[in-house]
């Protein structure tokens, strides 16, 4: 095998170029700018690991690559591009919305973190090998655990961490577990050429211990039932910053590879019409392989996030049983194992990731004030902090879904490609009317949110939140994408498609 | 075309409006102003429209697009109006500075609720003029969020459970419609190109009989037969519609938001959005789906006959003006629903052509009459409400006509108007819809009548107990009509003598389009 490193290098410039942002900033944080008051050491760093980003992202739009290296184990193409350069973005929104952030005096090597869990993301993003995608999993999984237990003055903080390595770790173990039971069942490690190898294979029941644990691990990194008890305590107890790249990037990077994995690695050959490994989740039309499988966790996703998340008090829960919720219609993309799927999935998650950044940054700056997350902390927010009510409004209104807003077109598109996937029966008919039904159910909580903002009275002696220029631009930054992303999806959508097709999905 | 787009400046301007009016902080008189300023330009607006309207052409007119909007959804940026759209974008633009004017007295948050109001208002313009139904979907449900947060946040003490039960039923109405049209997407999508969800393209795929041979042919959901399948699509637009007009047994949101919403949010509830149900079915359901419309036409016949009836009963039944009010909305709407139904009869025979034309006339006049009507009797249930320091009892006044003549003349205009009194604008949609039906479907247009005579009973109820009879001692004072007042109320009680007396004015705009309607229904 004939490597050079030199092209190699070229591929993988952007992943560089963050690595190496991520060791500036811990550097000029270490000797420079150590003295300062914490706040403009946060913002020197901060600009630097924005530079950074912004420097990756234009490289990729400057000098866009087609390349599969090392036989699947680093492939560029314009699909993982867009992909990555959204990663990017998120990460670019949540190092601005940590800049006011005092959980930490450890600024340089809270950046660092945050900028290596991105490169581990991107690497995850262009892996087709199992071995690539477990080594990527981990270092993003490692820096995300260690960015959970960040606050270390907060005993709820170092909990949250605690359950969240625990549990990260087991699953990192069944997914370890399953992928050696499919190298072994394969004899290769890259995705196209186990299926290859699998084609003719049928169901082989050891085939089926190695499906059910990698769907295991992936669902534990999407936070899907039975596998998010870690997600709300994580996102509680988490500073919220952290918490808000937790749910958002590397849900991105999850759902993607989920899906990849599923759509390349597991489809097996065609019989009447289904594939064969994959199986069909079609209504009284079940047939064994992996979407009944992934349709369970759905179901028990959408059902168990919606009804938790209304009795929940504490508004980051709620987020986090709404997460659970999300990763439940997300999930139905991931089942319809379409190239229109695919961009559907990647637009709902980008969309719903931006989203869940804004809600939080909002959570941040409430949370700096009343030092707690309750509902009742935002009652009469609207008189006290206008611009970022109506930020959360917009965000909210987005997550239920209500149309003009981004969350309203992610849903219909990932809904309406699962409908064309299961066409001529609209055998996945079932499951989105329980989406719908459940998001219905949906908007009775964020409604709670925007009541205790609009509704309520101020808390007597309450005054006006003083709210930093920076954090109110940002927030309005991303209200307006996500406004802009719901009125012209196809500034997404056209992209996607375009490069799903040149990408060959 | 280097037209002026001048459907989307309507659109927008009370959007962009709203968003300057909100975000001005709380400046009562400023905002105030500016919403009334922006309404009555629209208004303006509007009414150079009309005058430009060709009347002689059931086409659309003032169309923009269709420009690709979502190309890989086949969603485009299509507007434009025909006598029915520009009628109720008229109406809107009547309506809410009607609303504004009355809602004078909103002293918490000023500067949301009329911002509020302005988004209602190009929600509204937005679905009388959008073509896509994915462009028009946004709308439909945008101005369900304003709506949902005017009921909620300025409503009486029951406003909370009112505006969460307003909001459910219609969010499950319009899922129901979307999946509908999702399936219609999917049936109409060929590999490689998008669906259609252009109404226009969409009506006349159904009368080449594409659409029912497509839906079958590509869809299918659990061993249903073509037919089923048909009808469970055509039930789920349906819906939608249904429960936004309402038509019986979808109904039960109505009231409760009509009485605890605050009597100018009312207005605009009753006097335009109740018109998008109905506007669904003429715009949508009629074109679409008129096979779907006949096969079921009995029991929808009756359905409608059962809104007219058991709706006027209802409001011969309860003793809070606004509730009364509020049942007689749907007893109107219902005579609506009713000629619809009936001009989907299946039949050729040319003589029935022009009483369906004449009972679609009667649908476009009837919509807006009781737009207006219901908008000014609400009005004068804002005044009552001043007055007496919220009471609205039916059985609360007693004899105001000794202390307040004017006010009881010109609200007994506006309930003789509901009542269809000939000479006044409610007769001669009712006459219209009535003379279109009877040939049509003479059954029903006979159980309709006693919703007429138990209408006439009410009403004539309410004039009796608020205004005539012995004066109840606490109202001795009840104070009159300002001149203000007079000077503003006079232009709707005008109106309605006016459209009553030269339905022309109306009919020469709609005639044309309800004709092409008719035309195009061919089975």
């Amino acid at each position: 095998m004939n490597v050079s490193y030199l092209e190699l290098l070229k591929l993988a410039a952007p992943e560089t170029i963050v690595v190496l942002t991520a060791l500036a900033a811990l550097v000029v944080d270490l000797t420079s700018t150590r003295d300062l008051e914490a706040r403009f050491r946060f913002i020197i760093n901060g600009m630097i690991a924005c530079a950074g980003c912004v420097a990756a992202i234009v490289w990729m739009l400057v000098m866009p690559a087609h390349a599969n290296a090392l036989e699947g184990m680093f492939v560029v193409d314009p699909l993982t591009q867009v992909v990555k350069i959204a990663l990017l973005g998120l990460t670019l929104f949540t190092v601005l919305i940590s800049m006011d952030s005092t959980f930490t005096e450890h600024i340089g090597e809270y950046l660092a973190l945050i900028l290596l869990a991105a490169v581990g993301m991107m690497f995850l993003v262009s892996a087709e090998d199992i071995l690539m995608i477990f080594i990527s999993l981990e270092l993003t999984s490692l820096s995300l655990y260690i960015l959970a237990a960040f606050n270390k003055r907060d005993v709820n903080s170092a909990e949250a961490a605690l359950k969240y390595f625990l549990f990260g770790g087991m699953a990192a173990a069944f997914t370890l577990f399953g992928l050696s039971l499919l190298y072994g069942l394969s004899g290769a490690t890259n995705l196209g050429q186990i299926a290859a190898a699998l084609e003719d294979k049928g169901l082989d029941p050891l085939l089926i211990v190695a499906m059910v644990m990698i769907v295991l691990g992936f669902g534990f990194k999407v936070a899907a039932v039975p596998f998010h008890l870690w997600a709300p305590d994580a996102y509680q107890g988490a500073p919220t910053p952290s918490a808000a790249f937790i749910a958002s990037g590397s849900k991105v990077a999850s759902f993607f590879i989920f899906a990849k994995v599923m759509m390349i690695g597991f489809t097996g050959g065609e019989t009447n019409g289904v594939h064969e490994i994959a199986g069909s989740a079609a209504w009284q039309q079940f047939v064994s392989g992996w979407t009944p499988v992934v349709a369970v966790v759905a179901v028990l996703s959408m059902l168990l996030g919606n009804l938790v998340a209304i009795v929940q008090s504490s508004v980051k829960r709620l987020i986090a049983y709404s997460a659970i919720a999300h990763a439940g219609y997300m999930l139905i993309g991931v089942m319809a194992h379409s190239g229109e799927a695919v961009a559907s999935l990647v637009y709902y998650a980008v969309t719903y990731g931006l989203t869940t950044i804004g809600a939080f940054g909002v959570v941040a700056v409430v949370e700096a004030r009343s030092k707690d997350d309750q509902l009742a902390s935002f009652a009469g927010l609207s008189r006290r902090a206008p611009v970022v009510s109506l930020c959360m409004m917009i965000f909210m209104l987005s997550l239920a879904g209500i149309p003009p807003l981004a969350g309203f077109f992610g849903k219909f598109y990932v809904f309406a490609a699962a409908l064309k996937t299961g066409a001529p029966n609209l055998g996945l008919l079932w499951l989105v009317i329980l989406a719908i039904a459940m998001s219905a159910v949906s908007f009775y909580y964020y409604l709670q949110v925007l009541k205790q903002i609009y509704v309520a009275d101020m808390p007597a002696g309450a005054e006006e939140l003083r709210v930093p220029v920076l954090g109110q631009v940002v927030l309005g930054l991303i209200a307006v994408g996500v406004i802009l992303l719901g009125c012209a999806p196809n500034l997404l959508v056209g992209v996607l498609q375009a490069s799903i097709k040149a990408a060959g999905l | 075309m280097n037209e002026l787009p001048i459907l989307t400046i309507i659109t927008l301007l009370p959007l962009v409006s709203g968003i300057v009016v909100a975000g001005l902080g709380e400046h009562r008189k400023l905002a105030r102003g500016l919403a009334l300023t922006s309404s009555f330009l629209s208004l303006a607006l509007v009414l150079g429209l009309w005058r430009s309207f060709d009347g002689n052409s059931g086409l659309l007119q003032f169309v923009e697009g269709p420009h690709a909007w979502i190309p890989t959804l086949g969603v485009q940026y299509y507007l434009g109006v025909d006598g029915l759209g520009l009628l109720m974008v008229l109406l809107t633009a009547l309506v809410v500075p009607m609303s504004l004017l009355a809602s004078g007295r909103v002293a918490d948050r000023p500067h949301v609720y009329y911002g509020l109001v302005l988004f209602l208002q190009a929600g509204l313009v937005g679905t009388f003029t959008a073509l896509n139904f994915f462009h028009w979907f946004i709308f439909w449900e945008l101005s369900l969020i304003p709506a949902f947060f005017l009921v909620r946040l300025w409503g009486g003490a029951a406003r909370a459970a009112a505006a969460t039960q307003f909001f459910v039923y219609t969010m499950v109405g319009s899922i129901a419609m979307l999946l509908a049209f999702l399936a219609i997407f999917l049936a109409t999508s060929e590999p490689g190109q998008p669906g259609v969800f252009d109404f226009i393209t969409l009506a006349d795929m159904a009368r080449s009989g594409t659409l029912e041979q497509l839906l079958p042919a590509k869809l299918g959901w659990i061993d249903l037969t073509a037919r089923k399948l048909l009808l469970v699509v055509f039930g789920g637009a349906l819906l939608g519609f249904a429960v936004k007009v309402p038509m019986m047994p979808f109904h039960t949101w109505l009231p409760a938001a009509y009485s605890e919403a605050s009597s100018p949010v009312t207005m605009l509830l009753t006097g335009v959005m109740s018109k998008m149900g109905v506007y669904g079915f003429v715009r949508i359901l009629l074109p679409i789906f008129p096979q779907h419309i006949n096969w079921m036409l009995t029991p929808l016949l009756w359905l409608a006959v059962i809104t007219i009836v058991f709706s006027a009963c209802a409001a011969f039944a309860q003793r809070d003006l606004k509730r009364m009010l509020a049942y007689s909305s749907i007893n109107h709407l219902g005579y609506c629903l009713l000629a619809v139904f009936a001009v989907a009869k299946f039949t050729n025979a040319p003589q029935f052509a022009t009483e369906k034309a004449a009972a679609l006339n009667g649908v476009f006049l009837q919509m807006f009459n009781h737009g207006l009507t219901a908008a000014a009797l609400f009005w004068f249930v804002a005044l009552i409400e001043q007055r007496s320091g919220g009471l609205r009892g039916l059985n609360d006044f007693g004899g105001l006509r000794k202390v307040a003549p004017i006010f009881c003349g010109l609200m007994g205009i506006a309930l003789f108007s509901s009542l269809g009194l000939p000479g006044l604008n409610g007769f001669v949609g009712e006459f219209l819809i009535f003379k279109g039906v009877f040939p049509l479907a003479p059954w029903a247009a006979a159980f309709s009548v006693i919703g007429l005579l138990v209408t006439a009973i009410f009403i004539l109820t309410i004039l009796q107990r608020v205004f005539n009879g012995p004066l109840n001692e606490k109202w001795s004072k009840f104070p009159d009509l300002t001149l203000g007042e007079i000077a503003l109320l006079i232009i709707p009680i005008a109106l309605m003598f006016v459209l009553g007396l030269y339905p022309r004015l109306v009919l020469d705009v709609i005639n044309a389009t309800a004709v092409q309607m008719v035309e195009q229904l061919k089975f």
